[in-house]
């Protein structure tokens, strides 16, 4: 396979001409954007999901979490409003170049803290227990999570929210703003995420894969792994939601925000696709699929939701070990081979 | 929502009303359960598209209606045999090749990409907006008028109580029945003993695919429902099984109706939009508290 | 002193009496066995002193601590680790990583996000070498043959550095010729390393040889100990094992 140093100069390459893509096509910065997205996405499932083993649908719920604390932090933050809960938000919030940033920076912050509180508080309960009924557990959140949103008028209710508009004096653009922004969390994202995998942290994660009982019976503390790994997956969700928010101009809890089909479900088929349990594999999931759902969807006209969900059936029941883990099982069972064969 | 409660502790009789509505419906609910309870302590399989079937078999009741004109009711031996094809199908196309799968989330997976495909199609052929069949059948009002009780949602009851005597009786007593039960506990022997296990596990996901129809379309009947809605109906019925345990035929019933009614209740306090919520909290709230029960007395949820 | 002692412990399942006030101590340093015919009790025994399930009454002391109500991690955490008949390893991950996890990674928290250390790596290697599974190494433990992953368990407890080792039936399905192996280094590790070892056999040659104290259980209850040649005269256990 490829050598780490060759890994690397393939990174830098990669990073180099993502660096400049946007002045190549600057007509499809966004859905380049949205490349970024994904990965961010995949990558986070597949920390719980693909090493960990602990399938989660309701990952989306730290992603409208995100989305929503930073609009609120964004709307509220210089007009007096934070704090106040009587607001109903239909309100369009002008800010001077410096208010934007400093609300974007903060409100994004905010949103990852609460995601992780929120993770902390929910794992605490419902990663105790063994994994299909965590997946159970999982799959009522981003519903429950739409409702409650539907009911609460400070955030918008049923109608959502705006986020503000972009400082139109600036030479950088907001897609470009938005583009750079979600390139560099991505790939912040990869390479802790690497790091991780490649640490004791990484190594208990997937022991707890292979054999929970085995792990615990030697007295590795599983349930704290499966809530931090959790956590750290609902830090950088919340991130990615916060910018979601505000490419999109606006958030609705069942459209946007909790939305399965627009995102919860695509970065499982993404992770899943590309290989889960590597650090590559949802990666090259989120560019295949998204960039194959782009070109090819509208031909698709009215049936492309079905297509997707025909799509994770086979995908799930064909391919569960996605592209690079056809790879990875070969070369291991000629490292297998190879190696018993030195041994006669 | 304090208004609410207020209103159901200055009158009781309305608090009986809607524990007896939600006892009523309860059973359906408890129908649908037992057949996830079915295929999971027979097949080990974890159906994530239960609620969808449901759905299905809903839609179907709908378009015979309004298509056809057949009553609801009539509709639902067919809705059965239908959703019995259906399972068969599905069996042959899906399940099939996860069975003896060691790791338990393909198995969720699949159900889950199942349950989206037929949500989109679903969607896709009847469109996105909410449909329902009621074939009003007036209702009965009974203590002067403190106690009303809709008569679709009496006839519902008895029709899923007769449901569950038959499934409880060809269980127990029938030779399909006996050996879906064979198989269940030990499948090696099963087979050696000469049964045919393929068939025993198509024939029992299309029972638990004919419960889901008749499910549906009782509840067609009641509700209204959409493409989305059997989300909360797989949940409700994990709920219901978790509770009450994989092999416990008469807790389920009870469990599920019991269920229901505390829904009913806590819906009319806290409103009906946050349906799937209260459900969610309150498994969430029940296996935490097993957990920390279990671990005390050295004991693990399995 | 004694490590381990378990108090008149009772144990049914679902009507069937499996053990019935059984009580036995384990000093510490000292190899114990426990021997008795199939059926008698012996691992529903084990998985009562390890946490796997609760117990019907009695008690269980471990370094002076009553554990009968503890769960599997805490008990392992004490010092207390067990292996099983069928080997329980991580079959997707290879032989080193298997070792490099066994070791104690909770133990410092701010280094949990760096790679293992030389150290536990060393150690790994050591371990391997001991038991034998140094050129197999970067096999995937799935891979190994029974008798291997056998001794693949048994260098996992001992990365740990447990008190005490539970063995059940360590020779089971092992190949003859790598039993003394087996054996030799059981020794070696009670002995060099002081690890008290509580050994469940069937082989009597083993246990005969290994044991400086035997416990014989049958029908669910204690029948008999002593030290082995005790043991093997007492016409007691020659009757459990020949007669009903």
């Amino acid at each position: 396979m490829i050598t780490k140093d060759k890994q690397n100069t393939l990174i830098w390459l990669g990073l180099a001409i993502s660096a400049i893509v946007p002045f190549l096509f600057p007509n499809h910065i966004t859905l380049l954007t949205y490349i970024w997205v994904m990965i961010i996405l995949a990558l986070t499932w597949d920390m719980l999901g693909g090493q960990t083993g602990y399938t989660s649908f309701g990952n989306i719920l730290f992603l409208g979490v995100g989305m929503y604390v930073c609009a609120v932090v964004q709307r509220d933050m210089f007009s007096s409003g934070l704090g106040r809960f009587e607001r109903v938000s239909e309100v369009v919030v002008n800010l001077n170049v410096s208010e934007y940033f400093i609300s974007l920076a903060v409100g994004t912050l905010s949103g990852a803290i609460v995601a992780v509180v929120l993770a902390v508080i929910l794992g605490s309960g419902i990663l105790g227990m063994r994994g299909h009924y965590f997946a159970i557990c999982t799959l009522g959140l981003g519903h429950a999570a739409a409702e409650i949103a539907s009911g609460i008028d400070y955030i918008g209710a049923g109608s959502g929210m705006v986020t503000p508009l972009y400082p139109s004096e600036l030479l950088i653009g907001k897609e470009e703003f938005y583009y750079y922004a979600f390139l560099l969390v991505a790939v912040a994202t990869f390479f802790l995420f690497r790091k991780i995998y490649q640490s004791q942290f990484g190594l208990a994660l997937n022991a707890i894969r292979d054999n929970e009982n085995k792990a615990e019976s030697m007295g590795i503390h599983t349930t704290q792994y499966k809530i931090a790994g959790w956590s750290i997956s609902a830090f950088f969700l919340a991130i990615a939601g916060a910018g979601i928010g505000n490419v999109i101009g606006f958030i609705d809890p069942v459209e946007i925000a909790f939305s399965g089909p627009t995102f919860g479900v695509w970065m499982i088929v993404m992770a899943i696709l590309g290989g889960k349990g590597t650090i590559w594999g949802p990666v090259l999931g989120a560019v295949i699929l998204y960039s194959a759902k782009e070109t090819f969807w509208t031909y698709l006209l009215g049936w492309d939701k079905v297509a997707l969900g025909l799509l994770i059936l086979i995908v799930v029941v064909y391919f569960p070990k996605g592209i690079l883990g056809y790879f990875k099982d070969r070369k291991q069972l000629s490292n297998s081979i190879l190696s018993q064969k030195g041994e006669e | 929502m304090i208004t609410y409660l207020k209103i159901l502790i200055d009158s009781p009789e309305f608090l009986a009303q809607l524990i007896i509505n939600g006892l009523l419906v309860g059973a359906i609910f408890a129908l649908i359960a037992y057949g996830l309870a079915l295929i999971w302590g027979v097949m080990d399989i974890i159906n994530f598209a239960q609620g969808e079937m449901v759905i299905f078999g809903g839609y179907i009741t709908y378009t015979l209606f309004y298509q056809f004109g057949i009553h609801p009711i009539l509709t639902i031996p067919i809705v059965a045999v239908l959703l019995f094809v259906f399972g068969l199908f599905i069996y042959k196309t899906v399940i099939y090749r996860l069975l003896g799968e060691k790791d338990i989330f393909i198995t969720i997976l699949a159900t889950f990409g199942l349950a989206i495909l037929m949500q989109q199609l679903m969607q896709a052929i009847f469109g996105p907006d909410v449909v329902t069949a009621n074939p009003e059948l007036g209702m009965q009002v009974l203590f002067d008028g403190a106690l009303i009780i809709s008569n679709i949602q009496l006839v519902s009851f008895i029709i899923a109580v007769f449901v569950a005597i038959v499934l409880f009786v060809v269980m127990k007593y029938s030779r399909l029945g006996q050996t879906i039960r064979a198989t269940a506990q030990n499948p090696r022997a099963a087979r050696i003993l000469g049964i045919n296990i393929d068939k025993v596990y198509a024939n029992t996901f299309a029972i638990n695919a004919a419960l889901c129809g008749i499910g549906g379309s009782l509840v067609v009947m009641i509700w209204t429902i959409h493409p989305f809605i059997g989300l909360v109906y797989t949940f409700r019925s994990f709920f219901i099984v978790i509770l009450a345990g994989l092999g416990n035929f008469m807790g389920i019933i009870f469990t599920g109706m019991g269920i229901s009614a505390f829904e009913n209740v806590t819906g009319f306090i806290i409103g009906a939009e946050f349906q799937a919520a209260v459900i969610f909290c309150m498994l969430v709230i029940i296996l935490i508290t097993r957990s920390i029960r279990a671990r005390k007395k050295r004991q693990y949820i399995h | 002193m004694e490590l381990l002692n378990v108090k008149s412990v009772d144990k049914s399942y679902g009507g069937v009496v499996a053990n019935h006030d059984v009580s036995l101590t384990v000093p510490k340093g000292k190899i114990v066995g426990i021997i008795g015919p199939n059926g008698s009790g012996k691992t529903t025994l084990f998985n009562s002193i390890v946490g796997h399930h609760p117990i019907d009454s009695g008690e269980i002391h471990f370094n002076g601590k009553e554990i009968s109500s503890l769960t599997i991690p805490k008990i392992a955490r004490l010092g207390m680790l067990r292996t099983f008949q069928q080997t329980h390893i991580y079959d997707k991950m290879t032989c080193v990583q298997n070792m490099q996890i066994s070791s104690d990674i909770d133990a410092n928290w701010k280094r949990i996000f760096n790679p293992f250390s030389k150290e536990v790596d060393e150690m790994a290697d050591e371990l391997l070498a001991f038991v034998g599974l140094y050129k197999k190494r970067f096999l995937l433990a799935g891979d190994l043959s029974f008798g291997q992953q056998k001794l693949l368990e048994f260098a996992m407890a001992l990365m740990k550095k447990p008190t005490i080792l539970l063995l059940d039936e360590p020779t089971a399905g092992v190949n003859p010729t790598l039993i003394n192996g087996l054996i030799d280094r059981l020794r070696q590790v009670n002995e060099e390393k002081g690890i008290t070892l509580l050994v469940i056999e069937h082989n009597m040659r083993v246990i005969m040889n290994l044991a400086e104290h035997i416990y014989c259980l049958a029908n669910g209850t204690m029948l008999a100990d002593g030290k082995p040649d005790e043991i093997q005269n007492d016409q007691r256990v020659i009757d459990a094992y020949l007669g009903n």
